[in-house]
This record gives C-alpha cells, sequence and structure tokens, in this order.
C-alpha cells in the first residue's frame, strides 16, 4: 500500500468550552475519495478548516506528505496543494464565471507582481495559459453554456459547481469539498458524482468531502469517515459504515436523514 | 487600447493641458487656476482611497498621509536643503512606510471598524504634528521657498518657480502631469492581475486566501500605495502654499477624499477624479449662495447618492457604455 498524502494525527479543536473536534486520526491515501460524514454540528466543516489553514488545532496536526501543514496560512497550504471548496456556496459574486476560474489560477502565475503591473512577456503567457485552462475546467465541468454569466446570478447547482472549478484551478493535488451536492436535484448529483470520480480518475486528484446526501456518499466513496459529537466513531468502507452499529444509532439519535438507501 | 479608448485619453490630456490654459487666458479668471490645481492634487488623494476601497475597506484616513507627505517635504527642504523635487518621491516613500506600519495590525479590520480606526489616524497625525519638535508644533513650517530648477544632465526640465511670471500656471500644469500619472498607474494597477487579484479580495477574502493569494501582503500593499498618493499629494499642496500646519489636513478633509470616490463611482478607476471635480467645484459655485451654501450641497449629495448610488459615471453604464 502507497504511503497516506494525509494523515489527521489527534487533532483536537476548542471553542471555549465545546469541544469541536476531539482526538480525530486517519489517513487518506493518494488517488482515494474518501467522505467524511456525521450529523449537523458533528464538527466536520472544522476538521476540513484545520486541515486546509483557515482554523489552528488546539493540539494534533495534520501531515501532508510527511510534513506539518496544520497552523499554516491558507495561502501557503492551497500553495502545497490542499484547498478546501465552502460550504456556503463560495464564489466571486461580481464576476464571471469564466473571470472566477481565470483569477483563482493565480498559485501558478509566474510572474511577479511587477511584471503583471508592467504587462511583461512572462504575464502575457501567464494570462494567455490562465484563459486556456480556465476553459478546460469550464468544459470538464460543463459550464460552457453560462461562460460568460456573472456569478450573483446562478442558480444554486451551478454555483456549486463554480466552486469546484474555482478549486479546480489551483492545481490541487488534494482537494477538500464540503457539501458539494447541497442544493443539487437528483440528476444534478449524479452528474457532479461522475465528474467527481473523473476529477480523480483523469486528473489525479485526491478527493476528500464532507456530504449529507447518503446515497450518493455511499456511491462515490471509497472509504468514509464518520463523526459525531466531534469524535471519530467509524471508519471503513461503504459497506461496512452501512452495517456498523454505532453509525447508524448515531443517525438515528439525530434529526438527520436516516443513514441507508 | 480600442481607437475610441485612445481618442478620449487624447481628448482628456488636450483639454487639461491645452483647453483649460486656453480659457482661463480668454475670461481672465486666473483664480481658476488655484481651483483646478487643487483639484488635481486632492484627486492624486483620492485615487489612493479608491484603490483601498477596490480591496473592500473604507478608507477615511488620508489627511494623515497627506499631512505625513507634507510635513517629510517641508522638513526635508527647510531643514536639510533638499530641493523639493527630490522629496517629493521621499513624502510619498515616507507616507507609504508608515502606512504599511499602521496598516499590517490595522488591515485585519474589516468594514466599520477599520473605517473607525482610519478616521481617527488623521487626528492622530495632527496631535503627533503639535508634539513633535521636529514639526514646529502649532506654528508649522512657514516661508518654504518655490520649488527650485530640476535638471537631468544639465538639461533643464522645470525651471526655477522663483523666476517664473505666471507660477500659477507652472503649479496647475505641474499638478496635472501628476494627476495624469497617478491615474495611468491606477488604472494599469486595476487592468493587470494585481486588479482582479484585489477585486477577489473585495469580493471574498476566505476565498481569495483558499486559492493561493497572500490576502495580509496583497491588502498592505494596496494600502501602501493608496498612501504612496495621499504622501504626494501632500507635499504638493506644502509647496504651492509653502506652509504647512498641524490643520493643513484634518479629518474633514479624510472624509472628503471619501466622499469624491463615492460620488464618482467606486466601480470607476476615473471616479474619484470626476467626484473630486464635481464636489470641489459644486463647493466652490455654491459659495453665491452664501449661508445656504452647506444646505444646498449636502442636499445635493444626498440627492445624488440616491439617484445614482454607484457614482455619477455609472450614467456611462446605463448607455451602455465602458469603463
Ligand atoms: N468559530 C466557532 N466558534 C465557536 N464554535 C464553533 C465555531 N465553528 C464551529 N463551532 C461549533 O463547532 C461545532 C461543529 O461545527 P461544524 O461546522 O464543524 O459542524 P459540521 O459537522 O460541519 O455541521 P454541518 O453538517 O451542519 O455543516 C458546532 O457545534 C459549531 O457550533
Ligand atoms: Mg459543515
Amino acid at each position: 500500500m502507497s504511503e497516506p498524502i494525509l494523515q489527521i494525527r489527534g487533532v483536537t479543536k476548542r471553542y471555549g468550552g465545546l469541544t469541536a473536534n476531539k482526538d480525530i486520526s486517519f489517513d487518506v491515501r493518494p488517488g482515494e475519495i474518501l467522505s467524511v460524514i456525521g450529523p449537523n454540528g458533528a464538527g466536520k466543516s472544522t476538521l476540513f478548516k484545520q486541515i486546509a489553514g483557515f482554523v489552528t488545532p488546539t493540539s494534533g496536526e495534520v501531515l501532508f506528505k510527511g510534513s506539518r501543514i496544520s497552523g499554516i496560512a491558507p495561502h501557503k497550504v492551497a500553495r502545497l496543494g490542499v484547498v478546501r471548496t465552502f460550504q456556503e456556496t463560495t464564489i466571486f459574486r461580481s464576476m464571471t464565471v469564466r473571470e472566477n476560474v481565470i483569477v483563482s489560477h493565480h498559485l501558478r502565475s509566474k510572474a511577479s507582481l511587477w511584471g503583471f503591473f508592467l504587462g511583461s512577456a512572462q504575464a502575457r503567457s501567464d494570462e494567455a495559459d490562465f484563459a486556456r485552462s480556465a476553459d478546460d475546467i469550464i468544459d470538464f465541468l460543463g459550464l460552457q453554456a453560462i461562460r460568460n454569466e456573472l456569478a450573483s446570478n446562478l442558480p444554486q447547482g451551478h454555483l456549486r459547481a463554480l466552486g469546484m472549478a474555482i478549486g479546480l484551478a489551483t492545481h490541487p493535488q488534494v482537494i477538500l469539498l464540503d457539501e458539494p451536492f447541497a442544493g443539487m436535484n437528483h440528476d444534478e448529483t449524479m452528474r457532479m458524482v461522475g465528474l467527481v470520480r473523473r476529477l480523480r480518475d483523469e486528473r489525479g486528484v485526491t478527493v476528500l468531502l464532507v456530504e449529507h446526501d447518503m446515497p450518493a456518499v455511499m456511491k462515490i466513496s471509497d472509504r468514509i469517515v464518520c463523526i459525531n459529537f466531534g469524535e471519530k466513531i467509524a471508519e471503513g468502507s461503504p459497506a461496512e459504515i452501512q452495517a456498523n452499529p454505532r453509525v447508524i444509532e448515531a443517525y438515528l439519535g439525530s434529526e438527520d436523514a436516516a443513514i441507508g438507501m | 487600447m480600442t481607437p475610441s479608448r485612445l481618442l478620449g485619453v487624447g481628448a482628456f490630456l488636450l483639454g487639461v493641458f491645452v483647453l483649460v490654459p486656453l480659457l482661463i487666458v480668454l475670461t481672465g479668471r486666473w483664480d481658476f487656476y488655484y481651483t483646478l490645481t487643487s483639484v488635481a492634487l486632492l484627486s492624486v488623494g483620492a485615487a489612493g482611497v479608491w484603490l483601498t476601497f477596490y480591496i473592500g475597506r473604507i478608507n477615511i484616513g488620508q489627511g494623515a498621509y497627506a499631512l505625513v507627505g507634507g510635513y517629510v517635504s517641508a522638513i526635508l527642504v527647510t531643514q536639510a536643503g533638499f530641493s523639493f523635487w527630490a522629496t517629493l518621491p521621499m513624502a510619498g516613500l515616507f507616507s507609504a512606510a508608515v502606512s504599511v506600519a499602521i496598516g499590517l495590525p490595522i488591515l485585519r479590520l474589516r468594514g466599520v471598524y477599520f473605517a473607525m480606526v482610519t478616521l481617527v489616524l488623521t487626528e492622530v497625525a495632527r496631535l503627533t504634528a503639535l508634539a513633535l519638535p521636529v514639526t514646529n508644533g502649532a506654528k508649522g513650517i512657514t516661508s518654504i521657498p518655490l520649488p527650485g530648477e530640476l535638471s537631468i544632465f544639465g538639461l533643464t526640465v522645470i525651471p526655477d518657480f522663483a523666476s517664473l511670471g505666471n507660477p500659477k500656471l507652472a503649479f496647475y500644469l505641474m499638478a496635472a502631469v501628476l494627476m495624469v500619472l497617478t491615474y495611468l498607474v491606477l488604472w494599469r494597477i486595476v487592468n493587470s492581475r494585481l486588479g482582479h487579484l484585489c477585486r477577489s479580495l473585495q469580493q471574498n477574502e476566505e476565498l481569495s486566501a483558499s486559492i493561493g493569494v497572500n490576502t495580509a501582503m496583497l491588502r498592505v500593499l494596496a494600502y501602501a500605495i493608496s498612501s504612496f498618493f495621499g504622501g504626494l499629494a501632500g507635499a504638493m499642496f506644502v509647496a504651492i502654499s509653502q506652509s504647512i500646519y498641524p490643520s493643513s489636513f484634518v479629518v474633514t478633509d479624510s472624509v472628503n477624499f471619501m466622499l469624491y470616490c463615492f460620488l464618482g463611482g467606486l466601480g470607476y478607476v476615473f471616479g474619484p477624479m470626476l467626484g473630486t471635480l464635481l464636489l470641489y467645484f459644486g463647493w466652490d459655485l455654491l459659495s453665491v449662495a452664501r449661508e445656504y451654501q452647506l444646505l444646498i450641497y449636502s442636499g445635493a449629495m444626498i440627492a445624488l447618492m440616491l439617484v445614482l448610488p454607484n457614482g455619477v459615471l455609472s450614467l456611462l453604464e446605463k448607455k451602455g457604455g465602458g469603463k
């Protein structure tokens, strides 16, 4: 088995008296699709924020290819190749879809800020590369028809796809998708499931996702980690998770949609 | 550049450098030189404020940096014997350096919190100027010599202002050149990747960080450029008035810089320039209304903001014109 690409080691996050994450540990293998599930408020987003550098763990650490990435600035984590998309539909509202994706190529620019200001040859070739790559990503996600639409005018389903396009533009090695299927109908969800698969198969991206849509999670995941009240209660294949009594209990004990198909 | 844009820029330059002086000669209204010089310099300061707006921060502290720039130039000219021309970039750079030190902690604040802190800055600058020995307290620095000759390789680029028959025209031209250069830089920033990154910051800082933008650095950079413009404007004002006092730039000036941006339009690079022209001239023209001057002025401001919340330049957009 190959070395894990991401290691979550005893991550704990306390907000005053509330423990949002308690001693969570698991590994992510390169090229796998791993889902983190759990009832509302279980601490899934908090975990993602700590992996991407937006929140510093109270204790514990996150390793990416063996070196620590927890506690460093989010733009540096992104630069290393670990990029998070947001649970809320977070996009640049007053830019068009294409502008959103182009600007998100920032990490890949070779020219300096001076170069951009003066319009150096490198800056111009960067811009041309970004535009080309943005069009690729737009085609990949099937967003051609709304390419020049202002982001603030898009419906939920398209916003999610745009959020993913923004994440892809950074050319991540690991992408953290926080509820990528929220607000989508069944057909849209199944299309996105296919896209996430292709993301891994064609682009070699390791995918971590948080999702409440259980049928989609079961369909897409190689492995699943289940969190309840901040603690990891189970880890395993979709079949193992579905049969796990602690997981079933966690879901039955909450208002959340029941697990299963 | 498209031909129509080129034409627009040409017409603008022709207006500023040829038509305005011509009209003033024909009408004999020499006092307009002073007004227009002020408009040009204030719009340089406003350009900076606009850039801070562009990264999503309300900046009501430009007066502080104008004051800092003014004092740097005045002190270097009177006490260290520098040529004014050398002190001009130094004033800008000093203001920028001060703004980096101040910006690092305060740029983390957003919205009204940042605005309040910047509002206080102008007052802090005034009190500092009152207290420091080098600024000469309330007496200020007076009798500052006019800008001397600027020559490069023995070639006179700008003649000694004291030897000129018409320094008013010279000051106007100098301010207009500075304004044109400032807006050229601003236009370039906004239309390069730097500007796109600033926009991403304005719209969503968290997302900007997650696509790898060093948001803290970019904020400080934009603020430093903004303050650089403020420092330049301040130094030029001091050269013209040949004096500076702690009250040369006060909170009202800081607020005005912000209003110029609002009125002209936050979405348009040339918004602050137009806003400055309209507001400054409007105020001047309204002086015929005497005691009702402020009332009419404020009323007109409120009406304009209600009718054109995106600034005067948004009129262009309705007709289908570009930026
Ligand atoms: N900044 C914060 N300050 C205080 N408490 C917080 C903060 N962020 C999260 N929490 C708390 O931590 C707990 C876990 O929140 P988190 O957002 O990680 O849950 P989640 O599993 O993503 O839930 P959901 O499925 O609803 O998105 C919640 O009780 C939440 O109120
Ligand atoms: Mg969440």
